[in-house]
């Protein structure tokens, strides 16, 4: 049985591209380097590393694992020593994350991390209490996921109801300070637990802004096709166009919108899978230019933040929120191990509850965990400039001006 | 009475599990696939016995998930009550279905691809409809309890999705023997001729759909009790209509043990492939699948048709020490 | 909704997506009819021959409408390896083991893919990508029409392989009568290869005519094929007008039903008119009478 593996390996080792090799290569050699011989701190990374969020889950991974890294290369948690990563692929379903979850338990992790996908996290969370293993939830917005009561559920970055205000909030602000030249709008949204809750929330709040919203489209993950949803665009003609989808759909809107030759006055996505993407800016920028998303972002003037920017390009990988967010959610973790001079489950879960760290990456301040839910988590506005993907709002974090209505 | 002494057997030797095993992760492990194997067994009544191969029995998982779940969170009603109205559903479903298209003649291929539509129609529109919380999906609230069907201890879960699959253990072993089972089988040999004979397929059909229906929503429901979220890719997705498929052919189509031992045989099947292939993403699913074309390549009858085919051959050559005269008798 | 400035695109649009449609259902459709089997690894084979396209790009620098001479011929033979080598010996002749055996090698292929491209979504960036044809009313994308037109193409040279060549009407002995067929001297296993082989080619020449404009990812062929399957059973198992017929109503359905009821609703449209297709002419458009 082992043979039949390397033997696989070696197969495609040979037979796909060097690039291909490079990355291969690269994910299978991190593991290895991370397994600390008879370390006392486990820690749980799980992520749908496969299916049909394996992307995602690998940037999650490999945000968590440079973390990893690089604590244990600065002599490991302080007090406690190196970290042992023990890594689950939840395969993308929430009953794969709750097998993991029963695994690390089972490894005597201390803590775990990670989840990604907001019905996966829902899952694995609940199973993890059943231990009281603090689990510290990497990016999964819903609501839910902190208002069951479960003491052990930390989320470090913001949920919905936090990123539709602000985005609503700041999208007032950005028109109010161009001087109100955007009154209607169309959203288009796919229709799966983020974006449906999203688009409900901005159908309620958004006429009391002021804006008048003309349609709200649905489609699924995948569509195979944008052109009718275009059409209605065109026809319709909104000034604003606010998109909330994954990666691949908003590729496809928006370069169909090229095609078509629909120019709104602006576009501004919420929580948009391209729109704040280094990959998109670079493979499409004339679609991408000037498109406004409200986000998870790292802080621009931080220098972690950018050390780690680097070496994750020199990777040959994107810089993507899940890198940055499982990245800080691992400095927390550790953070909180240190102050808790322990890894018993109950003295860590208190750490974390009262945690007020500021080593982290995100523009959030230093954490406060109000039912398990960082009060200061928040998104931020960017927009594509220059070729590059800048900050735009909240002004203490802002690294340029935005740049609304867009230019003809 | 001895005809259910193998459920029986079998039943007590897994009941026992819980009391000798105490690692969460193999009783967690054990839960999910005995879980799939109701899926499978409701699947195999139909597909197996019935010999009409439904490529959408998560239309039936789905919407037992989904009525068990909506009934107690937008109505407040008792878990179990949710339970047994999500089995209602399932197998009215299934009676609905079932009067549809066996009454239009369709079988075979069409049969499959039909099901499969159904159970792609019911997907979206638990993806847009409000009741099912559209695409946020449906949460049932944390409350351990007995009365609330949610329990502390994996135990627990394990013996009631236990009894249940025994249930389905008993209901096939009653079909075997019964004049319905023959009738069905009938069917499933050469539809054409059970007509000819006098059966009223598209009514044996239909029940065994029922049946079948009911099995699968149960297993639905169960899910939703076990895991408290519900949404439109989880009840409906083609991974359940796969699974459903997969371990009764893989054990053995038209057998009563065959899903449970498929269920068990493709579970630690995806575990033990992890286990050799390391944290590599996808690495584990390639042996996967490798070993399931090798497992059909070797033992085409599923496994149970292997064994039986191991001590068929076992049993001829045992006979033929018996002296020539007799053997030829057989 | 109804005025015609929307309408008339949209059925546009709908056929010319539809055209895609038929290149993958037309592969689907050959294998079906002949093996019958529903070919689990459609979408699989689909996902690695977009790869293929990906990389003749990348690593070559084949323009995709170049690259198809080349990736046709081998996804040919891709497909008969498969079926010659695994699927036809795995499978014993059952039709049933012929899924599970399908099922698997799509998961392998799938993964297979995954391990060694990781999961990242690629484009490649082609001239006329972005070109559109101006009618006035609406631009309709170069890519889309080249794809359309290229379609016919395909469906013709399936005719003429099927009508006038020993292989065609071999194919259509043994789709029709197994049995018979071997009786009179037909290798039957040798043919289901070259239809396996046949199907897998129209894949990789979908994928070609799809890259410009979509993108590349392990999953990506999943997309396409539930579509492929409606489609198949639509036109009838077996026919290649059928599926091309098939392909290119189930577009214009699609694009209709999306547009009055929503793209998320919308996909409804097409499972609803193959179940009453089903259910009133099971043989399809163009099946014979079953």
């Amino acid at each position: 049985m082992p043979n039949q593996g390397k033997l696989s390996r070696r197969q495609f080792l040979a037979t796909t591209a060097l690039g291909a090799a490079v990355t291969a290569t690269g994910s299978i050699s991190m593991p290895s380097v991370l397994r600390a011989q008879g370390t006392p701190v486990k820690l749980g990374v799980l992520h749908p590393v496969t299916g049909a969020l394996s992307y995602s889950g690998q940037q999650g991974r490999l945000g968590a694992t440079l973390a990893i890294e690089e604590i244990n290369a600065a002599g490991g948690v302080k007090g406690l020593g190196k970290i042992d990563a023990v890594l689950g692929d939840a395969q993308s379903t929430p009953d794969g994350g709750v097998a993991e979850v029963e695994k690390m338990n089972s490894a005597g992790v201390c803590c775990i991390v990670g989840g990604y996908a907001s019905n996966i996290c829902l899952a694995t969370t609940q199973a993890a209490a059943r231990y009281e293993l603090p689990y510290v939830v990497d990016v999964g917005v819903a609501d839910g996921i902190v208002t069951r009561g479960l003491k052990n559920t930390f989320r470090f970055g913001p949920g919905f109801g936090v990123i539709s205000k602000t985005a609503l909030a700041n999208l007032a602000a950005i028109n109010e300070q161009a001087g109100k030249p955007a009154k209607t709008v169309m959203i288009v949204h796919e229709d799966s637990l983020f974006g449906s809750g999203l688009a409900k929330l901005l159908n309620a709040q958004l006429p009391q802004q002021g804006f008048e919203i003309l349609e709200t489209i649905a489609h699924p993950t995948p569509t195979r096709d944008f052109n009718n949803v275009v059409l209605k665009i065109k026809a319709q003609n909104p000034d604003l166009v606010i998109p909330a989808n994954y990666y691949n759909e908003y590729v496809l809107l928006a370069r169909t919108m090229q095609q078509q030759q629909v120019k709104p006055k602006g576009i501004y996505s919420v929580l948009g899978g391209a729109a704040s993407s280094y990959k998109f800016v670079k493979e499409f920028p004339d679609a991408a230019r000037y498109i406004m998303d409200c986000n998870h972002w790292f802080d621009p003037r931080n220098e972690k933040a950018l050390a780690l920017k680097k070496k994750v390009e020199i990777k040959d990988q994107f810089y993507t929120y899940e890198v940055y967010m499982n990245y800080s959610c691992v400095y927390l973790i550790a953070d909180a191990l240190a102050r808790a001079a322990s890894v018993d489950r109950a003295k860590l879960t208190d750490a974390l509850a009262s945690s007020t760290f500021d080593g982290h990456v995100m523009p959030y301040g230093p954490t406060k965990f109000v039912n398990g839910q960082n009060e200061g988590a928040a998104p931020v506005n960017t927009q594509v400039l220059d070729n590059d993907i800048k900050v735009i709002l909240p002004a203490t974090f802002a690294n340029a001006k935005a740049v609304f209505p867009r230019p003809a | 009475m001895r005809t259910f002494l193998p459920i029986a057997a079998v039943l007590g030797v897994l009941a026992v599990v819980p009391l000798v095993v105490h690692s969460n992760v193999t009783l967690n492990f054990l839960v999910v696939a005995l879980m799939i194997a109701l899926v499978g067994q409701g699947w195999n009544i139909l597909g197996g016995y019935g010999g009409q191969y439904s490529f959408g029995h998560a239309a039936f998982f789905g919407t037992g998930a989904y009525v068990t779940a909506i009934l107690q969170v937008w109505y407040g009603v008792n878990a179990w009550f949710g339970f047994a109205a999500g089995i209602a559903a399932g197998a009215a479903l299934g009676g609905a279905l079932g009067a549809l298209v066996f009454r239009a003649g369709l079988r075979g291929s069409y049969f499959a691809l039909v099901t499969l539509a159904f159970a792609e129609v019911l997907r979206i529109i638990a993806s847009v409809a409000p009741v099912t919380g559209a695409g946020v999906g449906t949460l049932i609230k944390l409350e351990l309890g007995i009365w609330t069907f949610q329990f502390q201890s994996r135990a627990a879960f394990y013996w009631i999705i236990l009894a249940l699959v025994g249930l389905s253990l008993v209901i096939a072993r009653l079909i075997e023997r019964s004049r319905f089972g023959a009738w069905l089988i009938a069917v499933r040999e050469n539809e054409d001729a059970a007509r000819a004979l006098g059966v009223d397929a598209s009514a044996v059909k239909s029940v065994a759909m029922v049946i079948s229906a009911a099995i699968t929503a149960a297993a639905g429901c169960f899910y939703a009790q076990y895991f408290l979220f519900v949404d439109s890719g989880i009840a409906y997705g083609t991974w359940i209509s796969v699974e459903a498929l997969l371990t009764p052919i893989i054990g053995g189509v038209g057998t009563v043990f065959g899903p449970l031992l498929g269920a068990l045989v493709v579970k630690t099947l995806g575990e033990g492939a992890k286990l050799v292939a390391g944290d590599a993403p996808g690495l584990d699913l390639i042996i996967y699948g490798a070993v399931l074309v090798l497992v059909i390549w070797i033992m085409p009858r599923g496994l149970i048709g292997g064994l039986t085919h191991v001590r068929k051959m076992l049993a001829r050559r045992e006979a033929t020490v018996v002296p020539a005269g007799k053997a030829r008798h057989g | 909704m109804l005025s015609p400035a929307i309408l008339i695109p949209a059925i546009l649009n709908g056929l010319l997506i539809g055209a895609i449609y038929a290149l993958v259902a037309l592969g689907l459709t050959l294998i079906y009819g002949v093996l019958h089997i529903i070919n689990f690894a459609h979408g699989a084979l689909l996902s690695a021959a977009m790869f293929a396209a990906f990389f003749a790009f990348r690593l070559l620098g084949l323009d995709p409408y170049v690259a198809v001479f080349l990736l046709a011929p081998a996804f040919f033979a891709l497909g008969y390896a498969l079926q010659r080598f695994i699927i036809g010996p795995a499978s014993h002749g059952d039709d049933r083991n012929m899924l599970l055996v399908t099922l698997g090698i799509a998961i392998v292929i799938e993964n297979a893919l995954l391990y060694a491209f990781r999961a990242d979504t690629r484009t490649i960036d082609v001239p006329y990508a972005f070109q559109t044809i101006d009618f006035g009313f609406t631009f309709l994308a170069v890519p889309r029409v080249v794809g359309f037109i290229a379609v016919f193409g395909v469906a013709l040279a399936l005719w003429v392989i099927m009508a006038f060549t020993d292989t065609g009407r071999a194919i259509r002995a043994v789709a029709r009568e197994k049995l018979g067929a071997q009786l009179i001297g037909i290798d039957v296993a040798h043919i289901y290869a070259v239809t396996f082989g046949l199907g897998t080619a129209c894949v990789a020449i979908a994928a070609c005519l799809l890259i410009p404009t979509y993108y590349v990812n392990p999953r990506v062929g999943d997309a396409f094929v539930l579509v492929a399957f409606t489609i198949v059973v639509l036109g009838g198992m077996g026919s290649v007008p059928g599926a091309l017929v098939g392909a290119l109503l189930v577009g214009v359905a699609e694009s209709l039903s999306g547009l009055f009821l929503g793209e998320s609703l919308g996909q409804i449209g097409i499972f609803l008119i193959f179940i009453v297709v089903l259910l009133v002419r099971p043989s399809g458009l163009f099946g014979a009478r079953a």
